[in-house]
């Protein structure tokens, strides 16, 4: 603050601190021919009088206790225009305090299960709490509490991994985050050919499709090899370098019936997994990988 | 002038003229000097006002009250920075006309959201916030797909804007309305969210100015 802001605010305070003294002495003061204490001051309404009473003790307590408090708090704490107080606080000094004693705290602990291997951590129930509590804060909103997921995000619980379910797959997708990109097939291969490589798609999980649309199926598949198997492979297993899923299973991320997956094939599909590096610490992220890694591989 | 209290308690004028000077005296020692502080009026390091398409989602976010059940304010308490980042300072707020930091929070704070979570995530939270989080209960918005704005107005609120000292260019103005024309309400609303709080960063892990986020 300015000097000039300072004596602003020290005028303003000093001021309305005397005011309120002197108001308090002056208007309990006795003034001239005043009917005696207790005595009607002589005007009535409604039948109501009134009287020349004290102002009550403990009221006149009250209020000098407040001046007296507000002295004493502008003395220890910031407040009277430039003074720091005598106590020296600051907001972000307590907060800085607060904490530096919770690190204190819990440091030992995070420290510990950073230097075991994410299997072992992913076995020890108090880390197990500690990785839960990350999970609900951090990662529930988009993977669910109960981390099933939601359409569009994945569900963590099962053994179907899109960038690999090892702890270090696991750990770096966490930290630095994830981009699929799934591109628009729309435009390339047309309605029909949309529709016929959804229906082979379709045909890898569900067999009867290939038994009742032969033909359609046929077509997809010559279109899926040209097209998808860059990524999805040959066998439409999936590829965790890309993120790509395994379309030969029953889990599906965005939905398995026919118009989803053209859907699917019309537009793309960019899944995000923020990066949590900024977010958390490295400590933190080791606890959070052992949470997850035990979701599918828990005893 | 023993008789003073009684002139004042009989003359209206006089007690009006008397109860506003104290009344303005906590005003005029706490917010006034405020409006003249380096803390409070210094944009912080790389704050940059919001875009044509953001600042339209910032109109959006007020119009459907998105303000009153969350806040844009991170107290420096650790409870806070612990799971929003780092406490919100007053050089962050300095092109916000007006601010909406609120003080009720029926959901979580929004101070520093942008980036948390992915454009995606977003689109279907707004559209219904129980496709992703079945324990919410905030209300869905699936009108703000539908919504397609024009940006007819976007120059002429960044003009405004400029006058209450926000560092519009003539570029910014001119070019407002190619930016956000064919847009929907939610893409700007995702815009605006998706920068909040990003100048600073969130920067749980060690708090310091000028920890880059994402």
């Amino acid at each position: 603050m300015t000097t000039f802001w300072s004596f602003w605010v020290i005028a303003i305070v000093t001021i309305n601190l005397v005011g309120c003294a002197w108001l308090i002495w002056w208007t309990a003061k006795p003034i001239d021919n005043e009917p005696a204490s207790g005595e009607s001051m002589g005007h009535a309404f409604d039948g109501i009088e009134e009287y020349n009473n004290p102002m009550p003790r403990w009221w006149l307590g009250l209020f000098w206790g407040t001046l007296v408090f507000s002295v004493i708090y502008l003395i220890m704490y910031p407040g009277y225009g430039n003074w720091k107080g005598l106590l020296g606080w600051t907001q972000v000094g307590q907060w800085e305090a607060e904490v530096k004693a919770t690190e204190e705290r819990i440091a030992p602990i995070f420290a510990k299960y950073a230097a075991m291997p994410v299997e072992a951590v992913a076995q020890d129930a108090e880390a197990r709490e500690i990785g839960k509590r990350l999970f609900l804060n951090n990662c529930a909103v988009c993977h669910g509490s109960n981390a099933h997921g939601a359409r569009g995000f994945p569900n963590l619980t099962d053994s179907d991994w899109l960038y690999g379910g090892t702890p270090e797959a696991i750990k770096e997708t966490i930290t630095n985050g994830r981009v699929a990109a799934m591109p628009a097939w729309g435009a390339v291969l047309g309605e029909d050919g949309v529709n016929e490589v959804a229906h082979y798609v379709k045909s890898l999980s569900v067999a009867q499709i290939k038994a009742d649309k032969p033909e359609l199926v046929a077509a997809g598949e010559a279109k899926f090899q040209q097209n998808c198997v860059m990524c999805h492979g040959a066998d439409a297993k999936g590829n965790f370098a890309f993120g790509a899923p395994n379309l030969a299973d029953e889990i599906w991320l965005y939905g398995g019936d026919i118009p989803t997956i053209k859907e699917t094939l019309n537009g793309g599909r960019q899944g995000v997994m923020p990066a949590q590096k900024n977010l958390l610490s490295p400590e933190k992220i080791h606890l959070l990988t052992a949470y997850v890694y035990g979701l599918s591989h828990s005893k | 002038m023993a008789q003073g209290h009684s002139a004042v308690e009989k003359n209206l004028g006089l007690l009006i003229v008397l109860t506003l000077v104290a009344c303005s005296l906590g005003g005029l020692a706490e917010i006034v000097p405020l409006m003249f502080q380096k803390e409070t009026t210094t944009p912080i390091e790389g704050l940059k006002p919001l875009g044509a398409l953001e600042l339209e989602g910032r109109d959006v976010y007020i119009r459907e009250g998105c303000n009153v059940c969350h806040s844009q304010m991170i107290r420096p308490f650790r409870a806070e920075t612990e799971r929003y980042g780092h406490y919100s300072v007053a050089g962050e707020s300095v092109y916000e006309h007006p601010f909406l930091w609120g003080s009720k929070r029926t959901g979580p704070d929004l101070a520093r959201v942008g980036g948390k979570y992915s454009d995606d995530w977003h689109r279907v939270h707004l559209n219904n916030p129980r496709d992703v989080v079945p324990e919410s209960n905030m209300p869905g918005f699936p009108w703000l797909a539908e919504n397609v704005l024009d940006g007819e107005d976007t120059g002429a609120k960044m003009k405004a804007l400029r006058v209450v000292g926000v560092p519009y260019t003539d570029e910014d103005i001119a070019g407002a309305q190619a930016v956000v024309a064919g847009k929907t309400e939610l893409d700007a609303v995702v815009a605006y969210l998706q920068q909040l709080g990003t100048a600073l960063g969130r920067g749980t892990v060690a708090p310091a100015p000028a920890t880059a986020a994402n």
